[in-house]
Protein backbone atom coordinates (compact mmCIF):
# COMPACT_ATOMS: atom_id res chain seq x y z
CA UNK A 1 0.00 0.00 0.00
CA UNK A 2 2.94 2.67 0.98
CA UNK A 3 4.95 1.56 -2.01
CA UNK A 4 1.65 2.25 -4.33
CA UNK A 5 1.10 5.72 -2.47
CA UNK A 6 4.86 6.61 -2.87
CA UNK A 7 4.93 5.87 -6.45
CA UNK A 8 1.65 7.87 -7.45
CA UNK A 9 3.81 10.74 -4.81
CA UNK A 10 7.13 10.70 -7.41
CA UNK A 11 4.91 10.84 -10.11
CA UNK A 12 2.30 13.51 -8.82
CA UNK A 13 1.21 16.78 -10.05
CA UNK A 14 -0.83 17.43 -7.06
CA UNK A 15 1.06 20.07 -4.45
CA UNK A 16 3.03 19.17 -2.26
CA UNK A 17 1.06 19.99 0.69
CA UNK A 18 -2.21 17.89 -0.39
CA UNK A 19 -0.37 14.75 -1.12
CA UNK A 20 -0.81 13.18 2.18
CA UNK A 21 -4.47 13.89 1.64
CA UNK A 22 -4.83 11.22 -0.46
CA UNK A 23 -4.52 7.86 1.34
CA UNK A 24 -7.51 9.54 3.41
CA UNK A 25 -9.43 9.81 0.68
CA UNK A 26 -8.92 6.19 0.01
CA UNK A 27 -9.66 5.22 3.17
CA UNK A 28 -12.98 7.24 2.63
CA UNK A 29 -13.84 6.25 -0.46
CA UNK A 30 -13.01 2.38 0.99
CA UNK A 31 -14.97 3.15 3.57
CA UNK A 32 -18.06 4.13 1.80
CA UNK A 33 -17.63 1.49 -0.41
CA UNK A 34 -18.07 -0.81 2.05
CA UNK A 35 -21.01 0.46 3.74
CA UNK A 36 -22.90 0.33 0.19
CA UNK A 37 -21.95 -3.11 -0.06
CA UNK A 38 -23.39 -4.02 3.49
CA UNK A 39 -26.36 -2.04 2.90
CA UNK A 40 -27.01 -3.45 -0.13
CA UNK A 41 -26.54 -6.74 1.13
CA UNK A 42 -28.73 -5.58 4.02
CA UNK A 43 -31.88 -5.06 1.51
CA UNK A 44 -31.61 -7.91 -0.24
CA UNK A 45 -30.61 -10.25 3.07
CA UNK A 46 -32.21 -13.70 1.61
CA UNK A 47 -35.06 -14.42 4.00
CA UNK A 48 -37.56 -17.77 4.70
CA UNK A 49 -40.42 -17.08 6.84
CA UNK A 50 -42.18 -19.94 5.45
CA UNK A 51 -39.39 -22.17 6.87
CA UNK A 52 -40.25 -21.09 10.13
CA UNK A 53 -43.92 -22.81 9.38
CA UNK A 54 -42.15 -25.90 7.86
CA UNK A 55 -40.32 -26.34 10.78
CA UNK A 56 -42.90 -25.95 13.44
CA UNK A 57 -44.72 -28.82 11.45
CA UNK A 58 -41.78 -30.61 11.50
CA UNK A 59 -41.87 -30.36 15.15
CA UNK A 60 -44.91 -31.58 15.71
CA UNK A 61 -44.24 -34.54 13.95
CA UNK A 62 -41.54 -35.48 15.27
CA UNK A 63 -43.28 -35.15 19.00
CA UNK A 64 -46.16 -37.16 17.67
CA UNK A 65 -43.93 -39.92 16.50
CA UNK A 66 -41.54 -39.99 19.52
CA UNK A 67 -44.15 -39.93 22.26
CA UNK A 68 -45.61 -42.82 20.19
CA UNK A 69 -42.11 -45.04 20.84
CA UNK A 70 -41.62 -43.42 24.80
CA UNK A 71 -39.27 -40.54 24.17
CA UNK A 72 -40.13 -38.08 26.75
CA UNK A 73 -40.56 -34.95 24.15
CA UNK A 74 -41.96 -32.68 27.19
CA UNK A 75 -39.87 -29.61 27.83
CA UNK B 1 -17.41 -48.10 20.91
CA UNK B 2 -19.32 -51.30 19.38
CA UNK B 3 -17.33 -51.05 16.10
CA UNK B 4 -18.25 -55.24 15.66
CA UNK B 5 -21.91 -54.06 15.39
CA UNK B 6 -22.25 -51.13 13.54
CA UNK B 7 -18.80 -51.69 11.31
CA UNK B 8 -17.65 -48.56 9.19
CA UNK B 9 -20.03 -46.05 8.68
CA UNK B 10 -20.09 -43.49 5.41
CA UNK B 11 -21.56 -40.42 7.37
CA UNK B 12 -21.03 -39.57 11.29
CA UNK B 13 -22.68 -36.58 12.50
CA UNK B 14 -21.47 -35.18 15.19
CA UNK B 15 -24.18 -32.93 17.01
CA UNK B 16 -22.81 -31.10 20.46
CA UNK B 17 -25.20 -30.21 22.79
CA UNK B 18 -25.91 -28.52 25.90
CA UNK B 19 -29.61 -28.39 27.55
CA UNK B 20 -30.76 -29.26 24.27
CA UNK B 21 -33.21 -31.91 26.02
CA UNK B 22 -36.31 -31.35 23.64
CA UNK B 23 -34.44 -30.14 20.61
CA UNK B 24 -31.94 -32.97 20.39
CA UNK B 25 -35.21 -35.81 19.93
CA UNK B 26 -36.59 -33.42 17.33
CA UNK B 27 -33.45 -33.43 15.44
CA UNK B 28 -32.64 -37.09 15.55
CA UNK B 29 -35.71 -37.96 14.01
CA UNK B 30 -35.62 -35.41 11.30
CA UNK B 31 -32.24 -37.04 10.47
CA UNK B 32 -33.53 -40.37 10.17
CA UNK B 33 -36.61 -38.88 8.38
CA UNK B 34 -34.10 -37.47 5.74
CA UNK B 35 -32.00 -40.13 5.46
CA UNK B 36 -33.49 -43.14 5.31
CA UNK B 37 -31.30 -44.70 3.12
CA UNK B 38 -27.58 -43.75 4.09
CA UNK B 39 -25.42 -45.40 6.19
CA UNK B 40 -24.78 -42.87 9.32
CA UNK B 41 -24.36 -42.90 12.77
CA UNK B 42 -25.01 -39.48 15.00
CA UNK B 43 -22.60 -38.52 17.68
CA UNK B 44 -24.22 -36.30 20.42
CA UNK B 45 -21.48 -34.79 22.18
CA UNK B 46 -23.04 -33.77 25.94
CA UNK B 47 -21.37 -30.98 27.90
CA UNK B 48 -22.85 -32.18 31.11
CA UNK B 49 -26.60 -31.02 30.76
CA UNK B 50 -28.06 -30.22 33.73
CA UNK B 51 -31.69 -30.25 31.95
CA UNK B 52 -31.59 -34.27 31.40
CA UNK B 53 -30.30 -34.00 27.44
CA UNK B 54 -28.47 -37.53 27.90
CA UNK B 55 -31.70 -39.53 29.34
CA UNK B 56 -33.54 -37.92 26.13
CA UNK B 57 -30.40 -39.91 24.57
CA UNK B 58 -30.37 -42.88 25.83
CA UNK B 59 -34.41 -43.25 25.16
CA UNK B 60 -33.52 -42.38 20.98
CA UNK B 61 -31.24 -45.15 21.15
CA UNK B 62 -33.79 -47.58 22.64
CA UNK B 63 -35.84 -46.72 19.37
CA UNK B 64 -33.60 -46.09 16.89
CA UNK B 65 -30.60 -48.56 18.48
CA UNK B 66 -27.29 -47.72 20.17
CA UNK B 67 -25.03 -48.36 16.67
CA UNK B 68 -26.81 -45.21 15.31
CA UNK B 69 -27.10 -42.84 18.12
CA UNK B 70 -23.67 -42.94 19.98
CA UNK B 71 -23.50 -40.92 23.13
CA UNK B 72 -20.44 -39.43 23.97
CA UNK B 73 -20.67 -37.23 26.84
CA UNK B 74 -18.39 -34.75 28.91
CA UNK B 75 -18.29 -33.56 32.16
CA UNK B 76 -18.99 -29.72 31.50
CA UNK B 77 -18.85 -26.97 28.86
CA UNK B 78 -15.97 -27.45 27.47
CA UNK B 79 -16.59 -25.44 24.05
CA UNK B 80 -17.29 -26.25 20.47
CA UNK B 81 -14.13 -26.88 19.23
CA UNK B 82 -12.66 -29.78 21.65
CA UNK B 83 -16.74 -31.27 21.50
CA UNK B 84 -15.83 -31.30 17.51
CA UNK B 85 -12.46 -33.25 18.15
CA UNK B 86 -14.45 -35.65 20.99
CA UNK B 87 -16.62 -36.51 18.32
CA UNK B 88 -14.42 -37.24 16.07
CA UNK B 89 -12.53 -39.85 18.23
CA UNK B 90 -15.39 -41.68 18.12
CA UNK B 91 -16.83 -41.28 14.48
CA UNK B 92 -16.38 -44.38 12.32
CA UNK B 93 -17.42 -42.12 9.15
CA UNK B 94 -15.62 -41.51 6.17
CA UNK B 95 -17.08 -37.53 6.47
CA UNK B 96 -17.77 -36.16 9.34
CA UNK B 97 -21.42 -33.58 9.35
CA UNK B 98 -21.08 -30.93 11.98
CA UNK B 99 -24.48 -29.52 12.61
CA UNK B 100 -25.88 -27.73 15.47
CA UNK B 101 -28.62 -28.97 17.64
CA UNK B 102 -30.79 -26.11 17.91
CA UNK B 103 -32.68 -27.33 14.98
CA UNK B 104 -31.62 -23.87 13.11
CA UNK B 105 -29.68 -26.46 10.73
CA UNK B 106 -32.08 -28.43 9.57
CA UNK B 107 -31.49 -32.08 8.60
CA UNK B 108 -33.79 -31.65 5.36
CA UNK B 109 -30.34 -30.32 3.97
CA UNK B 110 -28.27 -33.46 4.60
CA UNK B 111 -28.68 -35.09 1.23
CA UNK B 112 -28.27 -31.60 -0.69
CA UNK B 113 -24.56 -32.04 1.18
CA UNK B 114 -24.13 -35.59 0.40
CA UNK B 115 -25.28 -35.13 -3.51
CA UNK B 116 -22.98 -32.24 -3.69
CA UNK B 117 -19.92 -34.16 -2.23
CA UNK B 118 -20.41 -37.21 -4.92
CA UNK B 119 -21.01 -34.72 -8.00
CA UNK B 120 -17.92 -32.88 -7.08
CA UNK B 121 -15.52 -34.85 -4.70
CA UNK B 122 -15.09 -31.59 -2.47
CA UNK B 123 -13.06 -32.00 0.48
CA UNK B 124 -15.43 -29.45 2.35
CA UNK B 125 -19.38 -28.97 1.62
CA UNK B 126 -20.51 -25.54 3.66
CA UNK B 127 -23.92 -24.38 4.17
CA UNK B 128 -24.79 -20.83 2.88
CA UNK B 129 -27.51 -18.85 4.40
CA UNK B 130 -26.65 -15.86 2.45
CA UNK B 131 -26.96 -17.22 -1.30
CA UNK B 132 -30.66 -16.89 -3.05
CA UNK B 133 -32.45 -20.36 -2.49
CA UNK B 134 -30.74 -19.84 1.70
CA UNK B 135 -31.71 -17.37 3.93
CA UNK B 136 -32.84 -16.55 7.45
CA UNK B 137 -35.85 -16.62 9.65
CA UNK B 138 -36.09 -14.64 13.35
CA UNK B 139 -33.25 -12.31 12.77
CA UNK B 140 -34.25 -8.50 13.79
CA UNK B 141 -32.37 -5.87 11.98
CA UNK B 142 -29.69 -5.96 14.13
CA UNK B 143 -28.64 -8.96 14.25
CA UNK B 144 -28.85 -8.97 10.19
CA UNK B 145 -26.62 -5.54 9.90
CA UNK B 146 -23.80 -7.30 12.28
CA UNK B 147 -24.14 -10.53 10.14
CA UNK B 148 -23.66 -8.59 6.92
CA UNK B 149 -21.16 -6.16 8.30
CA UNK B 150 -19.32 -9.28 9.77
CA UNK B 151 -19.15 -10.97 6.29
CA UNK B 152 -18.34 -8.22 4.11
CA UNK B 153 -15.21 -7.40 6.56
CA UNK B 154 -14.66 -10.61 6.57
CA UNK B 155 -14.93 -10.97 2.48
CA UNK B 156 -12.83 -7.89 2.12
CA UNK B 157 -9.65 -9.05 4.74
CA UNK B 158 -9.33 -12.47 4.07
CA UNK B 159 -10.92 -14.03 0.49
CA UNK B 160 -12.04 -17.07 2.34
CA UNK B 161 -13.52 -18.88 -0.64
CA UNK B 162 -16.61 -19.34 1.09
CA UNK B 163 -19.85 -17.20 1.05
CA UNK B 164 -21.13 -17.84 4.46
CA UNK B 165 -17.87 -17.73 7.08
CA UNK B 166 -19.55 -18.08 9.97
CA UNK B 167 -21.96 -20.94 9.84
CA UNK B 168 -21.57 -23.97 11.32
CA UNK B 169 -23.47 -26.35 9.15
CA UNK B 170 -20.87 -28.50 7.02
CA UNK B 171 -19.68 -31.99 5.92
CA UNK B 172 -15.71 -32.53 5.84
CA UNK B 173 -13.80 -35.61 4.66
CA UNK B 174 -12.84 -36.84 7.61
CA UNK B 175 -8.76 -36.96 7.03
CA UNK B 176 -9.81 -32.79 6.18
CA UNK B 177 -11.77 -32.37 9.50
CA UNK B 178 -9.17 -34.07 11.19
CA UNK B 179 -6.05 -31.70 9.58
CA UNK B 180 -8.29 -28.28 10.30
CA UNK B 181 -9.10 -28.71 13.73
CA UNK B 182 -5.39 -29.69 14.65
CA UNK B 183 -4.44 -26.06 12.62
CA UNK B 184 -7.00 -24.00 14.34
CA UNK B 185 -6.28 -22.49 18.01
CA UNK B 186 -9.53 -19.90 18.12
CA UNK B 187 -12.69 -20.19 19.73
CA UNK B 188 -16.82 -19.84 19.35
CA UNK B 189 -17.34 -18.08 15.78
CA UNK B 190 -13.73 -17.56 14.96
CA UNK B 191 -13.10 -21.14 15.25
CA UNK B 192 -15.68 -21.93 12.27
CA UNK B 193 -14.26 -18.57 10.55
CA UNK B 194 -11.06 -20.09 10.98
CA UNK B 195 -11.92 -23.81 9.52
CA UNK B 196 -12.98 -22.52 6.12
CA UNK B 197 -9.94 -19.84 5.85
CA UNK B 198 -7.08 -22.29 6.48
CA UNK B 199 -8.82 -24.87 4.22
CA UNK B 200 -8.86 -22.32 1.10
CA UNK B 201 -5.33 -21.56 2.06
CA UNK B 202 -4.31 -25.33 2.43
CA UNK B 203 -6.21 -25.81 -1.13
CA UNK B 204 -8.82 -27.83 -0.65
CA UNK B 205 -11.72 -27.87 -2.16
CA UNK B 206 -14.92 -25.96 -1.27
CA UNK B 207 -18.30 -25.66 -2.39
CA UNK B 208 -21.31 -24.46 -0.66
CA UNK B 209 -25.27 -25.56 -0.80
CA UNK B 210 -27.80 -23.05 0.10
CA UNK B 211 -29.36 -23.88 3.83
CA UNK B 212 -31.92 -21.92 5.25
CA UNK B 213 -31.34 -20.77 9.16
CA UNK B 214 -34.77 -20.70 11.51
CA UNK B 215 -33.40 -18.99 14.43
CA UNK B 216 -33.97 -21.37 17.55
CA UNK B 217 -37.49 -21.83 18.94
CA UNK B 218 -36.53 -23.91 21.76
CA UNK B 219 -34.15 -23.05 24.45
CA UNK B 220 -31.70 -20.20 25.01
CA UNK B 221 -29.25 -19.00 22.75
CA UNK B 222 -25.43 -19.44 23.84
CA UNK B 223 -24.46 -16.26 21.73
CA UNK B 224 -23.68 -13.13 23.99
CA UNK B 225 -22.58 -9.64 23.66
CA UNK B 226 -18.91 -10.04 23.79
CA UNK B 227 -19.12 -12.18 20.87
CA UNK B 228 -19.04 -9.26 18.38
CA UNK B 229 -15.19 -8.19 20.22
CA UNK B 230 -14.12 -12.05 19.76
CA UNK B 231 -14.88 -11.49 16.09
CA UNK B 232 -13.02 -8.42 15.56
CA UNK B 233 -10.20 -9.90 17.68
CA UNK B 234 -10.25 -12.92 15.53
CA UNK B 235 -10.08 -11.26 11.84
CA UNK B 236 -7.20 -9.61 12.82
CA UNK B 237 -5.93 -13.21 14.10
CA UNK B 238 -6.80 -14.51 10.95
CA UNK B 239 -5.37 -11.36 8.78
CA UNK B 240 -1.64 -11.82 10.16
CA UNK B 241 -1.74 -15.71 10.64
CA UNK B 242 -3.18 -16.99 7.18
Amino acid sequence: MSAIWIALLETSTVPQSYTWLLPIYLVVALGCYGLFIVGFGLMFFPTCPQEAILLQQDIVEAKEFLAKKGVDVGS
Amino acid sequence: MEAAAGGKRAYSIIVPTYNERLNVAIIVYLIFKHLPDVNFEIIIVDDGSPDGTQDIVKQLQQVYGEDRILLRARPRKLGLGTAYLHGLKHASGEFVVIMDADLSHHPKYLPSFIRKQKETGADVVTGTRYVKNGGVHGWNLMRKLTSRGANVLAQTLLQPGASDLTGSFRLYKRDVLEDLISSCVSKGYVFQMEMIVRATRKGYHIEEVPITFVDRVFGISKLGGSEIVEYLKGLVYLLLTT
